[in-house]
């Protein structure tokens, strides 16, 4: 008691200096945000969940329309296999455990895109349950070192996606396309284990890897075929959850970052002035960057769950190698998953010690990790300069030529033709930069590095007499700046190899003529 | 004459025979409420559940007959609770005991735009046209309002 006595006095004292001091950073520290998303992922498949329409993007208006996707009345629904094996893939790869016996529910809502008026999803018992993803949150430019973080999945569930509706506010009405209607979605709930945007794109972004590897789904958000809710909230450290707002339908992974930063700051500045939070749906408005308020469901909605009547329970084999057309033996599915990011990135680090951040950058863009793998397979070259080739003068020069990555023109045959021009120093970095420019910007996987490099005249000079020849040449010509030098003026070190550079025309091997010139120097 | 002596008989004593079956047996002539141990409070619908349900069904029920009509459905509906349920799993479907049957994924159906659409009243360009989202219209001018003073 006089511990706590003499604490709290001492508190006392001590909190107002501190206060003023530190002032923005307790009172960024007063409340703590918690995030928690939940991801819809539609599923790789030719045909619908529960119809055999055909399950496309950008297909003819209202053509991949069976009669049950329309609720004609007497059609009923037929679970596709490939959904469910997909959806257990997912389910393993993410360390979920999965139910034996799941249900189906109906889900009601009014909407014109929804013509049964429910969707069939699974709420009591959905196909697999208490999972964690394990990422890497890493985002140059914020974070200086990438560290981990997990997040528990609450669940895996199997439904419906909804139709889509055009709106057209002039004319006060919804134009209605079914095709999306029926096609097969996993929902992934996940735990608020999320403090902030940078977290919640992070684990967005190893879902998408993941679900990629298992090609389960094409993790292009771009076209709606994953799609992320965030729930955000604030509290004081320690206090229990409060009111919680909902993003929906966020369509980017930087969109998923910017949408929760903003909505953390936006609660934030409510709370502090006094306000209060309300339960609500808001949507991210990409191009203003703010969330706004959503019209509908200003009170909480009545989904009037029910069980689906016509679908009896969804049977698994939990123990076992057989399968049977209708049940599917989870023990095979196990072993058809592949490799997952988490693990590749650990190959990286143990197998070609590149460092953590290179790992990560690596295994973000799969094509990238793809030509890393092919030109390191020779253990010869060095792997961390190979990497920085693709990380750095690749993305570079892709960047340069506005080239999106996945449209990467560069073959892995030319990749590794420059990388081994490059490590046995025939051409320096500068070099190498204009040519992977080269070939990025003629996109002609027939040119070869070396043959652009005889056309273009930049071969490099070598020869170590001529280097020699070339050094004196410059240090008789600048006796002032070797005047300096010699009496202490180290810095002027680098202007003369500056000025060998510009005499060779960048044809030179930098760290051979820092030596040449060191040894001249020392004369 | 002997033949419709018998044929009366006969009449006579089946009656019996159905009036001693009823006095007898367990099924009461006419509806008693015996199966209802307490008389449940009537539920009264207030204005902001009926305007919820209203939205949410998209039926008007907004009268005094519709709100009786609604209270009666619920005073109906309510009958059944006071049955006991205690350990008993509930049966949602008789087929339980059998597996949902899965199909390979093939596209078998769809590529009938024709048959789609002719249901609908409206279309524009192959879409269907429906009223722009569940919203009653006083909102959207009660909401146009707020932002224009915004």
């Amino acid at each position: 008691m006089w511990y706590y006595k003499i604490h709290r006095n001492l508190n006392k004292k001590v909190k107002p200096i501190i206060w003023t001091r530190y002032h923005s950073i307790v009172a960024d520290r007063q409340w703590q945000s918690v995030v928690g998303l939940e991801v819809h992922a539609q599923l790789n498949t030719e045909s619908k969940l529960f119809s055999g329409a055909e399950n496309t993007f950008g297909g003819l208006v209202n053509n991949c329309v069976s009669l049950f996707d329309a609720a004609i009345p007497g059609t009923l629904p037929v679970l596709n296999r490939k959904c469910v094996e997909l959806g257990v893939k997912t389910a393993l790869a993410l360390s979920c455990r999965v139910n034996e016996v799941s249900t189906f529910d109906r889900k009601h809502y009014f909407y014109a895109d929804l013509p049964a008026g429910y969707q069939i999803t699974q709420q009591r018992a959905p196909l697999a349950s208490d999972g964690v993803i394990n990422f890497q949150v890493f985002t140059p430019g914020v974070h200086k070192k990438p560290y981990k973080k997990s997040s528990k999945i609450k669940q895996i569930q199997l439904e419906q996606d909804s139709g889509k509706s055009l709106h057209d506010d002039e004319l006060k009405r919804s134009l209605v396309d079914l095709n999306r209607a029926g096609v097969p979605l996993i929902e992934l709930v996940f735990e608020p284990d999320l403090e902030d945007g940078e977290e919640a794109a992070a684990l967005v972004k190893e879902l998408i890897l993941i679900v990629q590897r298992l090609e389960a789904c094409t993790g292009r958000m771009e076209e709606g075929a994953l799609r992320v809710d965030a729930n955000v909230s604030l509290r004081r450290i320690g206090q229990p959850l409060s009111t919680r707002t909902e993003i929906k339908n966020i369509g980017s992974i930087r969109g998923v970052a910017g949408a929760i930063r903003h909505e953390i700051d936006r609660q934030r500045s409510i709370l502090e002035s006094g306000g209060t939070i309300l339960n609500e749906t808001r949507s991210w408005d990409a191009t203003n960057k703010v969330t706004v308020a959503m019209r509908d469901k200003e009170v909480v909605q009545d989904y009037r769950y029910m069980p689906e009547p016509n679908l009896p329970p969804l049977r698994v084999n939990l123990k076992t190698k057989n399968d049977t057309q209708d049940v599917i033996s989870v023990p095979l599915i196990q072993d058809q998953i592949p490799e997952l990011p988490e693990d590749t990135r650990k190959r990286l680090v143990q197998e070609f010690q590149l460092r953590p951040e290179a790992a990560i950058q690596l295994v973000n863009e799969p094509i990238l990790l793809e030509y890393f793998l092919e030109i390191s397979a020779n253990k010869e070259r060095n792997p961390t300069k190979v990497a920085n080739l693709l990380l750095n003068d690749l993305l570079t020069a892709l960047n340069q030529n506005k080239v999106n990555i996945d449209h990467c023109p560069v073959t892995s045959k030319q990749l590794i033709e420059l990388s081994d021009l490059l490590l046995q120093k025939k051409i320096n970095l500068d070099m190498c930069r204009q040519i992977l420019d080269e070939l990025v910007h003629n996109a002609d996987e027939d040119i070869s590095p070396s043959r652009l490099l005889k056309e273009k005249g930049w071969s490099m000079i070598t020869d170590e007499a001529e280097l020699t020849k070339l050094c004196i040449e410059v240090l008789e010509n600048n006796p002032k700046l070797v005047k300096q030098y010699k009496e202490g003026k180290k810095k002027v070190y680098r202007a003369l190899l500056g000025i060998v550079v510009k005499s060779s025309e960048n044809k030179i091997d930098m760290a051979a003529v820092s030596k040449i010139m060191d040894d001249l120097l020392k004369k | 004459m002997k033949f419709k002596f018998a044929f009366i008989t006969f009449c006579k004593v089946k009656y019996i025979q159905i009036l001693s079956r009823n006095i007898g047996g367990k099924v009461p002539t006419t509806p008693v409420n015996t199966l209802e141990k307490y008389q449940n409070k009537k539920v009264v619908v207030d204005k902001n559940t009926l305007n919820l349900l209203e939205r949410l069904s998209l039926v008007k029920c907004d009268t005094t007959k519709g709100t009786k009509v609604l209270e009666d459905s619920i005073a109906f509906a309510d009958k059944i609770l006071h049955i006991n349920t205690d350990n008993v799993e509930p049966l949602y479907s008789v087929l339980e005991e059998e597996n949902l049957h899965l199909r390979t994924d093939k596209v078998t159906q769809g590529n009938c735009q024709k048959d789609i659409l002719k249901n609908a009243s409206i279309t524009e360009d192959d879409y269907f046209v429906a009223p722009p989202g569940n919203i009653p219209l006083q909102d959207i001018k009660a909401e146009e309002i707020c932002e224009l003073t915004k």
